[in-house]
């Protein structure tokens, strides 16, 4: 008998495949169904976005930072806002701030429920749990239309607070999703986070320990999931954070299932934030003015946010000119992503899928 | 088939016994024609009347409209509304909409394998139908070995799958075609073990047999045979291709398995044959487990055909239920599925059957043991497969379902160590 010559071979998953989130690529050597070898190919998406904004002002740079993480542009903006605001001393009023919180928190639930319907959808759920979150994040986005009146790319914060005040119809309507949310939270905890067999496919697969996951600088669910307790809001408070009650879910092992169970969690303290912030909405202004043509002493200042997805960070260097003379962003997905190869090398082709579905990559984000 | 009186006539019009109109017709051509034209015709009607009559309508209507409808519903959304009334006549545009299409072939596939693929996928799925009886006297051939006639079929579109993902020159359809065998071979095993229980009670292998000894006994075989019932269902839905098992198109992983380069008519066939193979399983299923055309006494009043009907499309309700709740599993999960879990399951169920049927006969019990054998068998079932999972190292409560909550910010928080945080 005769051996039969078997030998590795390349598969591209992407850039256009079902489950990449976007045009994003990795090339896995696959022996079989194993996953020999995992290269990251990225670039597809890439806008330039951190070169144009040295064209333009502080403020029509703002829309820009929507464009990167198209899924929580109200965390993109308030982490720019922070940044410009840090560098030009700008303070803002304390009706800006919890509007801003509310805010970065709804986004947050919006993000966490694409996130978890898409990485369902991965594991083969065929499109039922993201029908329901997709069901859930409409209702946020019309409260988003109804104060900015925008759904995805918000473009809301300003340098000095927020664009607009809360139209009078926001708090009811914010109550009453409020009021559903956490009932919305169960169910999907029933449908998947007790599912034996998304159990089966997330458990134990794409494990980060606490050590790689430090080392590799993750930071959000991906962090939280491998048992490390950080979060920014937390650690180095913005807004007015501080004054929140919150705690900080973290997981076990740093599997996928970790971090799909910390994301849910993350949800019921987004609503527990937003009730908090409703509940004492300071009055008085809501922005500081600001010179439209603002022109910042020359200096530098990074400014960072706990998005939906990890730290997001800008960074932002004024030569005392009206447009920031370097702007860069501090994507939490692209460093999330780092451990990619780690995570999928020895698994096979299904579990890559839920390796990657698991770090929640937004590509707009790590290609700028 | 001789049994009790039933209240059909014998007149053609009696709609309660469909066979009268084929008698007629075959009678009538027999006086006209020459002898052999009988022999031609009777197959033909029997086409007619299981294929074109009721599984293409089903097909299109049930397997496409009701599915996408339903499932439509399960995920919060409408479904296909626009087309005609209530969208009804969706299916009938999907299918103008294929034909146009343009069933493309690319450049350095198997061009023969690529076109056969579909066409040896499509007889099977007719053919299947050969066996099952609508009725005490409409089935098209009643032959002795009607379950080993259907699984020999069903196992023919492997192939077909396995010559599609083949032939496409693509490395996400040889992935679809590895897994299509892969898996045929290791769920025809224990679906056959499991069907041999059923073979075993009513010691008979023709399906119109099985259907008439559910009725003498007023008990339905998935109430003897539950766990027979658990793994027929298992592994229909894995050689169906259908969610919670549908590696081998699995969307999400390989984009669309076997039929990743297919387009055109050529994959309308794979996908309108994939739902009639579903409600072949489906009829099968209901045949063989839930009393086929008799519904304790009401066959008698109600058109035996109209019942298998409903029974196969209640059978198929729950592949869409399936389709539209679970997430899929692994393949070396489903392997391990297959061959740790149903395979022994399936030979206990075997030795559990042997022995209660040896018992029975020997003993010369009567007829009303068997819902002494239900009950037993039901609660054996639950049994069983509880406790082999937990053989197996099942353990639910040990895994956590909700994070940890920690008040404070800080380094890594090993396992046991106090949070802070309150829930």
């Amino acid at each position: 008998m005769t051996e039969i010559r078997s030998e590795p071979f390349v598969v591209n998953i992407g850039p256009q495949h079902p489950s990449t989130h976007g045009v994003f690529r990795v090339k896995v050597t696959v022996d079989g169904e194993r996953i020999v070898d995992a290269e990251m190919v990225m670039g597809y998406l890439h806008r330039s976005i951190e070169k144009l904004a040295e064209e333009r002002t502080y403020t029509q740079n703002i829309p820009f930072t929507d464009r990167t993480d198209y899924l929580s542009s109200m965390s993109n903006n308030l982490g720019y806002c922070l940044a410009v605001e840090k560098l030009a001393g700008i303070e803002v009023p304390p009706r800006g701030n919890a509007i801003r919180v509310i805010m970065a928190e709804l986004q947050r639930l919006a993000s966490h429920c694409m996130a978890i319907g898409a990485f369902a959808n991965d594991t083969g759920a065929w499109q039922t749990p993201v029908m329901w979150t997709f069901r859930e994040r409409e209702k946020i986005l019309d409260l988003f239309e109804m104060t900015s009146g925008a759904r995805l790319t918000c473009n809301y914060m300003r340098i000095g607070g927020v664009a607009f005040d809360l139209p009078k119809e926001f708090e009811p309507a914010c109550r009453k999703l409020l009021a559903t949310f956490p009932s919305f939270i169960d169910e999907l905890h029933g449908l998947l986070s007790e599912n034996e067999i998304f159990i089966a496919r997330t458990r134990g697969i794409a494990v980060i320990t606490p050590e790689q996951a430090i080392n590799a600088s993750l930071s959000g669910p991906m962090l939280r999931g491998s048992g490390v307790a950080w979060d920014i809001r937390k650690a180095d408070p913005y807004c007015g954070y501080e004054q929140y009650d919150f705690d900080i879910p973290v997981g076990y092992n740093g599997d996928s299932y970790d971090r799909f169970i910390v994301r849910l969690e993350e949800m019921r303290q987004s609503v527990r934030i937003i009730e908090q912030a409703l509940d004492g909405l300071p009055g008085g202004p809501y922005r500081t003015e600001v010179p439209l043509a603002l022109r910042p002493p020359k200096g530098e200042a990074y400014a960072r946010v706990e998005g939906p997805r990890g730290e997001l960070g800008y960074y932002v260097v004024s030569d005392g000119g009206p447009a920031p003379f370097r702007f860069h962003i501090r994507p939490p997905s692209f460093i999330n992503l780092s451990l990619l190869k780690e995570m999928t090398v020895g698994g096979t082709v299904a579990d890559a899928i839920v390796a990657l579905g698991s770090v929640d990559i937004v590509v707009g984000e790590i290609d700028r | 088939m001789s049994g009790a009186p039933f209240l059909a006539t014998e007149h053609w019009w009696d709609l309660r016994d469909l066979s009268n109109i084929s008698r007629e017709i075959l009678e009538f051509l027999d006086r006209v024609g020459p002898d052999w034209l009988a022999y031609v015709v009777s197959p033909l009607i029997g086409f007619v009347a299981a294929f074109l009559l009721f599984v293409l309508p089903s097909q299109l209507f049930v397997g496409v409209y009701g599915e996408r409808r339903l499932i439509g519903r399960m995920q919060s959304r409408l479904g296909p509304n626009r087309v005609g009334k209530f969208g009804l006549l969706q299916p009938i545009a999907d299918a103008i909409k294929l034909i146009q299409k343009e069933a493309i072939t690319p450049r350095g596939a198997d061009k023969w394998v690529m076109w056969t693929a579909p066409v040896v996928f499509v007889a099977p799925a007719v053919l299947v139908w050969a066996v099952i009886p609508f009725g005490p006297n409409m089935v098209i051939a009643d032959i002795p070995v009607g379950l080993v006639y259907f699984l020999a079929i069903t196992a023919l579109p492997v192939l077909a799958a396995f010559m599609a993902g083949w032939s496409g020159n693509n490395k996400y359809s040889l992935f679809g075609a590895m897994r299509v065998v892969a898996m045929a071979i290791s769920y025809e095993v224990a679906l056959v073990l499991g069907l041999l229980g059923v073979v075993l009670f009513t010691s008979t292998m023709s399906l119109q047999a099985i259907v008439e000894w559910q009725r003498e006994h007023d008990i339905w075989l998935v109430f003897l045979q539950p766990l027979a019932f658990v793994i027929y269902f298992i592994s229909a839905s894995a050689e169906l291709n259908r969610t919670p098992t549908d590696i081998a198109e699995a969307e999400s992983e390989i984009v669309a398995g076997y039929l990743t380069e297919y387009s055109g008519m050529k994959w309308g066939l794979f996908y309108g044959m994939d739902i009639g193979y579903a409600l072949a399983a489906a009829a099968f299923g209901s045949t063989v487990f839930l009393g086929g055309w008799s519904l304790f006494g009401l066959e008698e009043w109600v058109p035996p055909w109209l019942i298998l009907v409903a029974k196969t499309h209640l059978f198929y309700f729950v592949f869409i239920w399936t389709r539209g709740t679970l997430p899929r599993l692994r393949i070396d999960q489903l392997m391990a599925l297959a061959w740790k879990y149903m395979l022994p399951l399936a030979a206990i169920n075997l030795l559990v059957v042997a022995a209660e049927r040896l018992w029975w006969h020997e003993a010369g019990l009567g007829d009303g043991i068997v819902y002494l054998f239900a009950a037993a068998n039901i609660a054996l079932a639950l049994l069983l497969v509880v406790g082999w999972a937990r053989v197996l190292g099942y353990r639910p409560e040990r895994v956590p379902t909700r994070p940890r909550l920690v008040k404070h910010v800080g380094g890594y928080v090993a396992p046991g160590a106090e949070t802070g945080g309150g829930r």
